[in-house]
């Protein structure tokens, strides 16, 4: 059994989860099972029924006087404007609702009964006003104006709102030109995509608890992958500093981006401003968490590519209609992040993109894992693959041909950094038997295979920051600290291998500081983007590597050696000269004795690093170019198999293939288990997922009628394979997979049920219904 | 409201509480005994984080009320190590890899625990049948599906080696 094993030299190693044991005998802790006593207070929120509505009247007299009520709050309360890249929210809605569940008062009381019946009693009256329910209708004129301040709005650098419209940002690429491509081109596709809103759905919902001291001090306890931004963000609403507010973030049950940033977290802090001393913990129902929560925001795409008669790709013309719904909040971001890598994986000279974030009256944007990508790849892979038919070229040949590599002067002019891009196409393409077509299980299905390639770079701000702290125990064990979030991905697992790695102590003698605590933890920017095993990794590289210093130079001292000599292995300090050794144990708290009895030296010893990218520049707002968009892209493919019933038009995918350029894998299964996982979420986007709003209404809040793939939907096999291009700056070469894994999932099923049916499906989810539809209109069945 | 006094058995032990009419057994078990290991991801029934044995049998404690269970036994995640010794399924779990967030993992180790209780060589489909109600949003269920095959062959191997 693996988990009896000491792994001396853990990197690469497919070592045990260290927070298995826990989660597997209920041990381990999430915010909802921390216990406060009976102080704790319950919030519930009353929610806008209307998707665009005027706030005429509000009267809270009456829940303020229910029994067992302790505070009622509303936008009166909390003038003050939020915002993550564009300030264009307050916490609870003032004036004006914008999208069906927004937040328009809250109650504290007793018990979650007392405040959910007290809600019943406040009276809001609405006057309803025409709403936006489609992006590219709300970028033009004729959309009513959602946002009339937008140009009051105080919003980041790299975002471009547009007042006296509802685009909250306007991305651009021009690269080359585009315009005059189009007459060398020998084949040109052109399509539009409608992406859907989903939800992230994890299994644990969103829940907080706050309190607010007599002094102002604040804490928050909260399933949260954003812990040190949420404070950030708390002080700065509050007008305190971060000092005075403490974060406390315990294992999350599921994030998927839906966690980051601060969302109903405002709340309950809001409503504990009015009940200070008592914790106040308010937790989303399943029902709100879909739809309230970040959703992943629906996309109109637009795209027109072209190549020559070799099947060289030259031009791309995108315009994406971004979802953002009611307020930004990361929206914007998502916009400029397919903007920069809009082209997908591929070498394409002549490029005009332009992306927008649009105001509608749909849930808020939020970040979801893949962050644009998965949205923007569904359609992109699709003409992909069309253009290659068109040109009469094999997909796999044409995207071999295409692929960004090593070197390639990419869509916003970055020189590309080495990728194993073409070997993990080379290796999908083989491990699914490309060109190989097999026969159906049944006479009444017929078979195809599909294949998709993607890129994703970490979006996010140029220096976002990582910390790390490594404190050498008495016996010789290791603690290291760190302020990412474990959140199933595996980032404890991972910051313990690369200390032990880093260190020379065996990987069962490190343990991981949890839960993460902005009083104690190192600073973290946010656990997102996949950066944590690169940029957190690198953090806790150099924290190993300060006390690995501070141990060996004590040593050297002692035994008057050279430090070059000494090396720590095993957990001893060894000498290569005087082949001495000496266990860790002791020396790294209580020092060392000098020569001759002559005092002692050294000391408890503790480890500091930090890492931040500074390379990465900004870009020309007109045409997208710099030297350095992004810190790297990883790149993969996936391949899939799939059957079509034709009596019922249900998809069933059967076997997949995942290829992903790690750069380095720290944990070989671990990053499998990541392409597993994802490879299932992507499955289920393309096959179940799509939230149906009706005139801004969501119509299947609940998982009965919004089904995510279950134990019976997974496919037989999921082969992965695991390609390594080493990252320069990355921890022994290491890049992120976690979004990765589910980018390209959409887009190879939809090729392969071409494959299968000649049709192609375009937007997911790729329902019996519609594909059965898809095959009446077509006349291929009656 | 009226409050009953209950007595029911709780992993091997005898508790005595009281709880109102309309409190289910997750409620009861989270907030009455602070056995937080049950999670509660729906409270509809839907998503099976909160799959605890009653009886014997899986069900979702979120829609038992609490003063069904008088005289009951009920078994949590907590109740599956005996002695620190873990389960063959949690073993198995954790050497296949099945847990990331470990949100959905308590509901299933018990639907689990019951399949192998109930059929203790079980096929692939029997193992997809008794998991379809326990969801799962990181792993993709086939490392659990394998940890399930793999404490099978233990408890197996275990039974004829005595």
């Amino acid at each position: 059994m693996t988990t009896k094993k000491t792994f001396p030299h853990p990197i690469g190693e497919n070592v045990p989860r260290v927070d298995a044991h826990e989660k597997v005998t209920g041990a381990a802790l999430f915010a909802d099972d921390i216990q406060f006593g009976p102080g704790l207070l319950f919030a519930r929120i009353k929610r806008s029924p209307h998707p665009h509505a005027l706030i005429k009247r509000i009267d809270v007299s009456k829940a303020r006087s229910f029994p067992g009520v302790k505070a009622v709050v509303t936008g009166e309360d909390f003038p003050g404007f939020t915002g993550l890249y564009l300030q264009d929210r307050h916490i609870f809605c003032r004036e004006r609702a914008r999208y069906v569940g927004d937040p328009v008062a809250g109650v504290a009381a007793v018990t979650e009964d007392i405040a959910e019946r007290a809600l019943e009693l406040i009276e809001v009256e609405y006057e309803p006003l025409p709403g936006v329910f489609d992006p590219e209708f709300g970028a033009s004129p004729a959309a009513p104006l959602l946002h009339p301040d937008l140009g009051k709005y105080k919003v980041m650098n790299f975002i471009f709102p547009a007042p006296g419209t509802n685009i909250s940002n306007h991305f651009k690429i021009r690269k080359g030109d585009a315009a005059g491509a189009w007459k060398d081109c020998a084949a040109i596709v052109e399509r539009a995509y409608h992406i859907p809103h989903i939800q992230h759905v994890p299994i644990e919902p969103h829940v907080a608890i706050a309190k607010v001291d007599t002094h102002g001090k604040v804490t928050l306890w909260g399933s949260s992958q954003s812990p040190f931004a949420q404070r950030s963000l708390i002080a700065t609403a509050m007008g305190i500093s971060p000092a005075d507010v403490q974060v406390i973030a315990p294992y999350v049950g599921g994030g998927f981006g839906c966690k980051a940033g601060l969302s109903m977290e405002a709340l309950a802090v809001a409503i504990a401003t009015q009940v200070r001393g008592r914790p106040v913990k308010l937790r989303l129902t399943r029902e709100e968490e879909f739809y309230t929560a970040f959703v992943r925001q629906g996309l109109v795409s637009h795209f027109k590519m072209g190549c020559d008669k070799a099947g060289n790709l030259l031009a791309m013309e995108n315009r994406f209609y971004w979802d953002g719904g009611a307020y930004t909040e990361y929206g914007v971001n998502i916009t400029r992040a397919s903007g920069y890598s809009s082209t997908g994986p591929y070498d394409v000279p002549n490029v005009s993109t332009d992306s927008f974030c649009v105001y509608t009256n749909h849930p808020v944007g939020g970040p979801m894992r893949g962050f644009g990508m998965p949205e923007m790849h569904a359609g992109l892979e699709q003409c992909i693959s069309e253009l290659a038919e068109k040109i009469g070229m094999d997909g796999m040949e044409f995207r071999k041909l295409n692929c960004v590599r090593t070197g390639d002067t990419i869509v916003t002019g970055m020189i590309m950094h080495p990728t194993g891009l073409s070997e993990c196409l080379a290796k999908a393409a083989e491990a699914i038997g490309w060109g190989r077509k097999d026969p159906p299980s049944a006479p009444n299905k017929r078979r195809g295979k599909g294949i998709a390639l993607m890129w994703k770079a970490p979006a996010m701000p140029p220096n976002a920051g990582s910390s790390a702290k490594v404190d050498l125990n008495e016996d010789g064990t290791v603690t290291v600290s760190v302020g990412g979030q474990e959140l199933g991905q595996g980032s404890f697992t991972i910051a313990a291998q690369m200390a032990a790695g880093a260190l020379g102590v065996p990987y069962k003698d490190v343990r991981v500081n949890g839960p993460l605590d902005t009083n104690t933890s190192p600073y973290e920017w946010q656990t997102v983007a996949s950066r944590l095993t690169w940029s957190m990794g690198n953090a806790v590289v150099a924290a190993a590597r300060d006390a690995r210093k501070q141990i060996i130079d004590m040593v050297a001292e002692a035994w008057n050696e050279n430090p070059d000599n000494l090396d720590i292995v095993d957990g001893s300090v060894i000498s290569y000269k005087s082949e001495e050794s000496i266990p860790l144990k002791n020396i790294v708290i209580y020092g060392i004795p000098k020569p001759n009895d002559q005092g002692w030296m050294g000391g408890p010893v503790v480890g500091r690093g930090n890492f931040m990218p500074g390379y990465v520049t900004g870009l020309d707002p007109e045409t997208g170019q710099g030297p350095r968009a992004v810190v790297h892209y990883t790149t993969g493919a996936q391949a899939v198999e799939v059957e079509v019933d034709m009596d019922t038009g249900r998809v069933d995918v059967i076997r997949g293939v995942a290829a992903f350029d790690v750069g380095k894998a720290i944990n070989p299964d671990m990053v499998r288990a990541q392409m597993e996982g994802g490879f299932v979420q992507g499955m289920s986007t393309a096959l179940f997922e799509g939230l149906q709003l009706k005139e801004g209404v969501l119509q299947n809040s609940s998982f009965v009628d919004y089904r995510i793939a279950t134990s019976s939907d997974a496919p037989q096999d999921i082969q992965t394979i695991i390609v390594e291009e080493a990252q320069d700056d990355g921890p022994w070469g290491a890049r992120g997979i976690g979004e990765h894994a589910l980018v390209p999932t959409v887009p190879a099923i939809a090729n392969a049920i071409y494959d299968a049916i000649g049709l192609r499906p375009g937007a997911p989810p790729f329902t019996p219904e519609k594909i059965y539809l898809l095959m009446q209109e077509a006349g291929l069945v009656e | 409201m009226t409050i009953h006094r209950i007595t029911l058995s709780i992993n091997g032990s005898s508790e005595q509480v009281d709880v109102s009419s309309n409190l289910t057994l997750l409620q009861m078990l989270r907030e009455k005994l602070a056995l937080t290991g049950t999670k509660n991801g729906c409270m509809a029934g839907e998503c099976g984080a909160c799959t605890v044995m009653l009886n014997g049998e899986p069900v979702n404690s979120c829609m038992v009320l609490a003063v069904e269970c008088d005289g009951a036994e009920v078994l949590t995640v907590e109740g599956l190590a005996k002695d620190s010794v873990l389960d063959p399924i949690q073993e198995s779990i954790i050497d296949q890899g099945g847990v990331q967030c470990g949100f959905c993992t308590p509901g299933i180790l018990i639907s689990a625990r019951a399949l192998l209780d109930r059929k203790p060589n079980p096929s692939e489909d029997d193992i997809r049948e008794a998991l379809v109600g326990n969801l799962c949003r990181c792993t993709g269920y086939l490392r659990i599906i394998e940890a399930v095959q793999e404490a099978s062959e233990r408890q197996l191997q275990t039974a004829s080696g005595d």
